[in-house]
């Protein structure tokens, strides 16, 4: 039985190699600073779409990802692991938006790629915000059922899909009708490296926004590619080719109002000189004991 | 992320040494493939971003699994089970890493599932692996066995198994047997034809085949019954789908853990022959093993820039003293030679993979199409460069990386006898690359020749026309004169007319070709790339001529009178 899965993934800063410049004085991620990554449990959930497709032969994995221009970079990482396309979501009126206006935003995309999607997996949450809300949001959205804390797609036949969670002290077995939304675990299987051959095929594809300002397809190096390769010609989707509601986009579809930011600095409260002496030691020990960090 | 290609930029410089235009222009015939395959480049600059681009998928792997696992690896090692070997479990995690990037069969052919990349980007890729775990580098690398199937092969052969070495099936030679290791005329493993089933039977035993349990075999075989020397060889193909060929055992060795290393036992195991009958050792196994030292040369180089990794990373944290050890002369110095050796060699590896690249790019074309009069004499110019230049940097390169391996345990102390850290396994992988594929005393034989009719000479004087820049000139003076050293002392030995006394003299002169010969590929590599190499050549300057100045000495010691002395 082939597929059609659509696979929701995000770029995020790599807020995992933290330096000392990673925040701006007014305590907001300094993005200039990070290097922009493919969100770490996104590529899990790639993983298991592309499982599913080296299963059901004829099946299309589809990314879906939102944002600035320089997050084609996500549908060519995507393609050069196994992804077959995708779509940047991208305007101006999307911008600002927080879970909710995204998962709308993402909901009409999905349904702009067609009705007869059977999964769309993503990963549990992005590294930058730690909601692990957009997944969910979507399946609302468009109807579906919805998986969270995927960590193995135990078997996918005759419009049943049986699912590994990962939940608080175990791990639980579900079954439910497709279509369906997954979000995919950390704990799930790595992905797959990028492919020598399909990095070589698809280094060169672009979504129209990344074409420097003033040019067309027809200046950029290697232009003759671009007409006899077609899916080196990304998909852009903007509001109006999904037909999105404005009121629902970007910051006006965005109830959430961030109060006040509060940039959180550890330091060593107090501190204890001991001496070498015995009584000193002795002191310790006790201490250490007590607290159940020794012993 | 770490990346063991981005992180180390001293791999992009040699990749983007000039001679790579004319290697890409062989390799791609006129990029007559673009528009037949999707991954073919369109033009020089594609294919070098090409290469470029799969290194940095080499060098992710490697840093992010590959090295991680080396330790896990190199303690549970691999089990025999029934005949068959079972690898370490980290060892298919690799494994199944580098299969699904596509990293199998990289400089075969397009139309049989390959990349067509040259030896020299696979020998970048050898390289990487091996400074995250040189064990697991030994059976990805075999896969190179590819190209002696490629070059003797029949279509037919190429057909049924170039395909299947690019999907990732591994390779082995089959050619130690317990009475036939430097001495391979001695092979007595025996192949008979099976005139009922047309095929050929081997019956025997092999020792030390690394990755002996792989799934398509290169086995050097006895086919002429009655003879005793090279000549009654040939080479066969053996398929594990086949079956015949059990594991007996696996050695328990100092280290390469991940990498098995088998005693095979043949029992009636079908097998075709590869090539022609009796050309078994003197042309394939030549062939074979001319690959396989290049692929050494580079698991070398892989295992000094991993001993310098861990030394530098030791001495910049380790305190003593109130202050970081590197800040020690004493210490300093030691990462200095590590750095030094290991740039020099490395120049040295690539110069040599460049070398192989051209002459067998034409080579290959030769088999579709007679060779111009001029490309014929690059051919031959190019094919004896790198069989001058192999053993040098396979012999040169594995002493260099037990030497490195010496001074990272050194540095860490006491730490680094301890089983905790990393050098100590990068002292025991290093160990065996200056005896496999032909021990360093076998590489002088091999080079001697080189010696003695002055090749290497005229390379060094057309070396000394290269301009250099004036901050330079004082470097290319000093080579110069290690150089007359070198010369006066071929002559000297050459006067003598005594074997035994050229025979003795040999490593000496051997080593004074390759540290004037390194030398200058880093004043090259330095007058381009100060910023990466000067303070390398500098060192390296420093050490060459003092080993110059060491065996110098020796040969003018040497004469027949002092053989007694020697003689056991």
């Amino acid at each position: 039985m082939s597929l059609k899965i659509v696979v929701l993934a995000k770029q995020v800063p790599d807020t995992r190699n933290v330096g000392p410049d990673a925040m701006t004085p007014e305590g907001t991620v300094n993005r200039s600073a990070l290097p922009a990554i493919f969100n770490p449990e996104d590529l899990n959930a790639l993983e298991q779409a592309l499982r599913l497709k080296d299963e059901n032969p004829g099946s299309t994995v589809t990314v879906v990802t939102m944002g600035p221009g320089r997050a084609a970079e996500i549908i060519r990482e995507a393609m050069y692991r196994g992804a077959d396309g995708g779509y940047l979501l991208t305007d101006r009126a999307f911008a600002g938006a927080d879970t909710l206006a995204t998962s709308y935003a993402i909901s009409t995309a999905i349904k702009y790629i067609g009705d007869d999607v059977d999964l769309i997996i993503g990963g549990r949450q992005a590294i930058d915000g730690d909601t692990a809300q957009v997944g969910p949001q979507v399946a609302e959205k468009l109807g579906l059922n919805q998986i969270t804390y995927t960590e193995e797609i135990l078997s996918c036949k005759d419009g049943k899909i049986v699912v590994k969670r990962h939940i608080d002290g175990g791990v639980e077995t579900v079954e439910t009708a497709l279509p369906v939304v997954l979000t995919v675990n950390g704990s799930a299987a790595p992905c797959r490296p990028r492919n020598a051959k399909r990095v070589m095929k698809y280094k060169r594809a672009l979504c129209p926004m990344e074409i420097p300002a003033g040019q067309t397809w027809a200046d950029l190096p290697y232009a003759d590619q671009y007409e006899k390769k077609p899916y080196l010609k990304l998909g852009q989707l903007s509001c109006a080719d999904v037909n999105a509601d404005l009121n629902q986009c970007g910051l006006s579809g965005s109830p959430t109002k961030v109060k006040t930011v509060e940039n959180i600095v550890f330091k060593a409260k107090e501190s204890k000189t001991l001496t070498g002496s015995d009584e000193d030691m002795n002191g310790l020990i006790q201490e250490l004991l007590a607290n159940h960090t020794i012993g | 992320m770490a990346n063991f290609y981005s992180d180390i930029p001293e791999l992009k410089f040699e990749l983007e040494n000039p001679m790579m235009e004319r290697i890409v222009e062989l390799k791609e015939r006129g990029f007559r493939e673009k528009d037949e395959y999707a991954e073919a480049p369109q033009d020089f600059a594609d294919a070098m971003d090409s290469y470029e681009k799969v290194l940095d998928i080499v060098g992710d792997i490697t840093a992010n699994t590959i090295a991680p696992n080396a330790e896990a690896v190199d303690a549970e090692g691999p089990h025999c089970e029934n005949g068959r070997v079972r690898y370490a479990s980290k060892t298919y995690e690799n494994m199944d890493a580098m299969i699904k990037a596509g990293m199998n069969g990289l400089t075969m052919p397009r139309k049989y599932d390959g990349m067509n990349m040259p030896i020299t980007v696979y020998t970048c890729a050898n390289e990487i692996v091996s400074t995250g775990d040189a064990g697991f580098e030994n059976i990805w690398s075999l896969q190179d066995c590819i190209e002696t199937l490629y070059e003797f092969g029949t279509e037919d052969q190429h057909k049924r198994f170039i395909p299947r070495v690019c999907a990732g099936e591994t390779m082995s030679m089959d050619l130690t047997e317990p009475d036939a290791g430097s001495d391979l005329q001695s092979v007595m493993l025996k192949a008979t034809y099976d005139e009922e089933n047309n095929c050929w039977r081997l019956n025997g035993s092999k020792r030390f085949i690394t990755n002996g349990d792989s799934d398509i075999h290169l086995v050097l075989a006895r086919s002429e019954a009655g003879t005793r020397d090279g000549r009654g060889l040939s080479m066969f193909i053996y398929d594990k789908r086949d079956g015949g060929v059990n594991v007996r055992r696996i050695e328990n060795k100092l280290g390469i853990h991940g990498s098995p290393t088998c005693e095979l036992v043949y029992k009636n195991a079908k097998a075709e022959l590869c090539g022609s009958t009796k050309l078994g050792l003197i042309k394939y196994v030549m062939a074979l093993m001319n690959g396989a030292r290049l692929g050494i040369a580079a698991q070398s180089v892989g295992l000094s820039q991993a001993a310098y990794n861990e030394a530098i990373a030791y001495a910049n944290d380790r305190k003593q003293f109130g202050k970081t050890i590197i800040t020690f002369p004493a210490v300093y110095e030691m990462l200095s030679n590590i750095k030094a050796k290991l740039d020099a060699g490395r120049a040295l590896l690539y110069q040599t993979a460049r070398y192989v690249d051209i002459y067998k790019a034409l080579d290959d074309i030769a088999r579709e199409r007679k060779l111009t009069p001029e490309e014929r004499a690059e051919q031959k110019k190019y094919a004896k460069l790198a069989d001058a230049f192999t053993p040098l940097a396979k012999g040169m390169n594995s002493e260099y990386a037990n030497q490195n391996g010496y001074d990272c345990i050194q540095i860490h102390g006491g730490s680094g006898f301890m089983l905790e850290y990393a050098c100590q396994r990068i002292y025991r992988d290093a160990r065996i690359t200056s005896i496999y594929e032909g021990t360093t005393q076998l590489q002088v034989v091999a080079a001697i020749r080189y010696v003695t009719t002055g090749l290497y000479s005229s390379v060094i004087s057309e070396f000394e026309q290269v301009e250099v820049k004036p901050e330079n000139q004082a470097y290319m003076d000093c080579i110069k004169e290690m150089a007359v050293k070198f010369n006066a002392d071929i002559e000297l030995v050459k006067s003598a007319e005594n074997q035994e006394v050229l025979d003795l003299c040999a490593r000496h002169l051997y080593e004074e070709a390759a540290n004037i010969i390194m030398s200058h590929l880093l004043l090259q590599n330095a007058n381009k790339a100060p910023e990466l190499f000067a303070k390398s050549l500098n060192v390296y300057i420093n050490l060459a001529e003092c080993e110059v100045m060491k065996n110098h000495n020796f040969i003018n010691r040497i004469d027949a009178a002092q053989l007694d002395s020697y003689r056991k």
